[in-house]
């Protein structure tokens, strides 16, 4: 069956702008590609009938297909240097902490290389440290335990043949029977491998003919776990001079022999290795392992590697890992000077196969062409890029109370597991994934499937085309990059169904555009929850670090808490001093899939300074009725909270009610857990429609619920939830300043 | 610790009622207990028309492809029903005696 599957190589586009499109294609010679603007979700029954505007645009038309393979695993790099190619006796050593010790013989350290030149560290298959010179392999023999620290050291001998090995378990305050390892052997053989760079956590296994993320290098043998304080000599050193080398000391007599002294906690933030020794084999890590953890000296007496550095000099690094898939573009598009801003992608087919390969067109920067902006949550999809996770077993449905449900387009990532997860999973050794890059095919960027975050916005797009005011699209990555600026040209800027993971530079940049008069629409729940870093100079990537605390796939290693792009300290904002409800009014109290509800309106909607929004509007209930899951308000909600920020003067003009069992009360409001946690019998669990004025003449309104956006469009746009968004739409619209309440 | 009574019809005649919204304790604590059931493998739904048809799957548990089967429905609250019956039987030996 025919496959086909792309990228873009930009997010967001200005008029005159090129996107390269990059496209792999499996059992055809050709595919199709058309330009399309998306106007509303494939949403079936109840939702507007699926369209998308054609461009015409020369960029339309067919193309040869080919397969693009992705090469996934990360490793770390030293290119071929002048110390490395008179290699015949060495010493090789590292701490290691193995995570899947049992997977399979894999790398360490060295320039090994399939099928037997070079020398290395390396696991065998039962997880025993093993030392390879070419052909020859010696073995500790002793399995080393998962997630445990272990000094491992080779010896070779090039005049003797002799060879030694080291494998040592660090002292860590855990109980067990381990006992250091030393075994030694003879080799006649050589260490020799002219012109070979020498590799952390990957072995050469060939060139690819197509560019990999390191030239054409191939990998194989990729280790799970983390490497601190790596070391080469160009001697046989003995366990003394060992130890004084994993120090950084160089032994002395010998000191001219030591040629790299790896140090792990230098450039965190980036992708460079550092070489201490006077060599200088620096060199960088590919595919974008975790930096910023603990080390196997970490004390727990500090928690932030930007205080211990010293304490932080291991990499973890996954078979899984993927920052680029470094595709080749097969065509590509230029967005013409009159083009509409919105939702686009490149429609990709092949025989009955099909692609949406997403991209943004906003205005020109510093201009804009409506009142209105719609913020696309860009960092919400890029953290929930290929999201597997929710289909790694059973417990998705039963927190969702329903099954769970993928269309073909998200097999592909089951039937290619490279194209990598998102950090809603756990790496291949069950460490979780803190890093997200755009730059793969995606499954869950889509028009179509599950109803979803760029899905449930595009009912957002539908109701905004509905209402024919004109709207710009902007996107997280372009607020994150030009802060407040990007929104002061709008009367009003709508955040979408579920805008979740925002970086400082994005919420302060909102912050300012409320505090200058501007209005704020918040159609969505579960928003401004987690902090986020993005890749010091590639936007394209994005980090989490779920710590603490909150509704989490997975929970950070205790040490691991500070984001490693940054420096910043990672978990929600609400543990950061910026709660949802200061920005919103609303913050996240529980989630629920099986069942959506409906709101009630209160006595505070009968306050004039709402009137604007019940124009037209006769009845109590509110959103009983929905594409998602029946009813206005669900999936995930909000409600207010004063204590933690909710202005004082806000309005909350419905409530929601009758959600069913499976609405569960948010972590983080749980202290000491009990049996009325669910929302039949917590009354606390509910979301509100607030509204409050902000100062020179602003305002903001949220809905605190995923579920909203899917009320819009029933009976044609006719209907109290559509009525209600499309009266503060035109309000908010209007330059009449809301004054402040005295 | 719970087990289903598989005399307890009356409860599965509820969930074929209402599949999705509020439930009784007692309905709550058949699905949790057939929802948090470790097997090799579990069913999911493969869409194959934007809200109008799935096809019923197995997906390994921990991961891999999913296989489809034959069975299709045209609404989620049969799949539902569908998959309950199934789970009953595997639990408690018996065949729920409602269509």
């Amino acid at each position: 069956m025919t496959k086909i599957m792309g990228y873009a190589d930009r997010l967001s586009l200005q008029p005159g702008e090129t996107v390269g499109i990059m496209a792999s294609v499996i059992g055809a010679d050709r595919f199709r590609a058309e330009i399309v603007r998306l106007l509303n979700p494939n949403a079936g029954m109840g939702a507007s009938d699926y369209r998308e505007a054609a461009i015409e645009t020369p960029a339309n038309g067919t193309y040869k297909g080919r397969e693009q393979k992705i090469h996934a695993g990360s490793f770390g790099v030293v290119p071929e240097k002048w110390a490395l190619k008179s290699i015949e006796s060495f010493t090789l050593q590292a701490y290691v902490w193995p995570t899947t010790p049992k997977k399979g013989p894999q790398a360490l350290l060295g320039t090994w290389a399939e099928p037997g030149t070079g020398f290395g560290l390396a696991l065998d298959a039962k997880g025993a440290a093993e030392v390879r010179i070419g052909g020859f392999k010696l073995t500790s023999g002793v399995p080393m335990l998962e997630r445990r620290w272990y000094l491992v050291a080779a010896s070779f001998d090039a005049k003797s043949g002799q060879v030694r090995l080291w494998q040592e378990p660090i002292y860590d305050k855990t109980f067990h029977a381990e006992r250091p390892v030393f075994v030694e052997g003879s080799a006649k053989t050589s260490a020799s491998d002219r012109g070979a760079p020498f590799l952390f956590a990957a072995w050469r296994a060939g060139e690819a003919r197509a560019p990999t993320l390191w030239g054409h290098l191939l990998t194989a043998g990729h280790f799970n776990g983390r490497i601190d304080r790596p070391r080469l000599a160009r001697v046989a050193l003995d366990r003394a001079q060992i130890q004084a080398l994993t120090s950084g000391m160089l032994p002395s007599g010998v000191e001219e022999e030591v040629l790299g002294v790896w140090d792990f906690s230098k450039d965190i933030s980036s992708e460079r290795i550092a070489d201490l020794s006077p060599n200088r084999l620096d060199g960088q890590v590919v595919n974008l392992p975790t930096r910023a953890v603990p080390g196997h000296n970490w004390t727990g007496a500090e928690m932030n590697w930007t205080k211990a550095p010293e304490q932080y000099g291991a990499i973890h690094f996954h078979d899984d890992d993927i920052s680029d898939a470094k595709w080749q573009p097969d065509f590509s598009f230029t967005v013409p000077a009159n083009a509409t801003s919105g939702f686009y992608a490149a429609k990709l087919t092949a025989d009955e196969a099909y692609f949406y390969v997403p991209f943004f067109v906003r205005p020109t920067r510093g201009t804009a062409k409506a009142k209105i902006a719609f913020l696309a949550s860009t960092a919400t999809y890029t953290v929930y890029a290929n999201n597997r996770g929710r289909f790694a077993g059973m417990r998705t449905e039963l927190y969702q109370g329903r099954l769970s449900m993928m269309d073909a387009v998200d097999i592909l990532q089951f039937e290619y597991p490279e194209m990598g997860v998102s950090t809603y999973d756990r790496h291949a050794d069950g460490s979780g994934v803190s890093i997200s890059s755009r730059l793969r095919p995606v499954t869950n960027w889509k028009p179509h499937g599950r109803l979803w975050n760029y899905c449930c916005d595009l009912f957002i797009v539908d109701w905004l085309e509905h209402t024919g005011l004109g709207y710009d699209v902007i996107t997280d990555h372009d607020l994150h990059a030009e802060g407040q600026d990007l929104l002061r040209p709008y009367n009003v800027v709508i955040t979408g169904s579920h805008p979740e993971y925002w970086s400082l530079e994005m919420l302060d940049a909102l912050d300012g555009y409320q505090r200058q008069g501007g209005r704020h629409i918040y159609m969505g729940g579960n928003g401004f929850y987690w902090r986020i870093a993005f890749h010091p100079t590639d936007s394209n990537i994005i980090e989490v670090r779920r710590s603490e605390d909150g509704v989490r796939a997975w929970d950070a290693r205790v040490g691991e808490y500070y984001h490693q792009f940054t420096g910043e300290y990672g978990g929600l904002w609400r543990r950061q001093g910026r709660a949802p409800q200061v920005a919103t009014g609303v913050g996240f109290i529980s989630q629920g899939f099986d069942a959506s509800s409906y709101y009630r309106r209160t006595e505070q909607s009968r306050d004039p300074r709402v009137n604007f929004m019940f124009e037209g509007i006769k009845d109590e209930i509110l959103g009983n009725f929905g594409v998602l899951q029946g009813g206005a308000a669900g999936l995930e909600i909000d409600c207010a909270d004063f204590a933690l920020g909710t202005p004082p003067h806000a309005l909350i003009v419905a409530k929601s009610e009758n959600h069913s069992n499976t609405y569960i009360l948010v972590a983080e409001e749980i202290n000491i857990g009990h049996g009325a946690l669910d929302a039949v019998q917590n009354a606390a669990i509910h979301a509100d429609l607030t509204f409050f004025e902000t100062p020179n003449g602003g305002a903001v309104f949220s809905t605190g619920s995923i579920a909203y956006a899917g009320s819009l469009p029933i009976n044609g746009f006719d209907n109290n939830i559509a009525k209600l968004t499309t009266n503060i739409l035109k309000r908010f619209v209007d330059d009449t300043p809301f004054p402040m309440p005295k | 610790m719970f087990k289903i009574d598989p005399s307890r019809f009356d409860v599965a005649r509820e969930f074929k009622a209402k599949p999705f919204g509020e439930h009784s304790p007692e309905l709550q604590y058949v699905l949790n207990y057939m929802r948090s059931r470790q097997t090799p493998d579990f069913h999911v739904l493969v869409m194959t028309e934007p809200g109008k048809r799935w096809v019923l799957a197995h997906m390994p548990t921990g991961g891999g492809v999913p296989k489809l089967t034959n069975r299709t429905f045209d609404k989620l609250e049969d799949a539902e029903w569908h998959v309950f019956k199934l789970r009953w039987k595997d639990i408690t030996g018996q065949d729920l005696p409602i269509d």
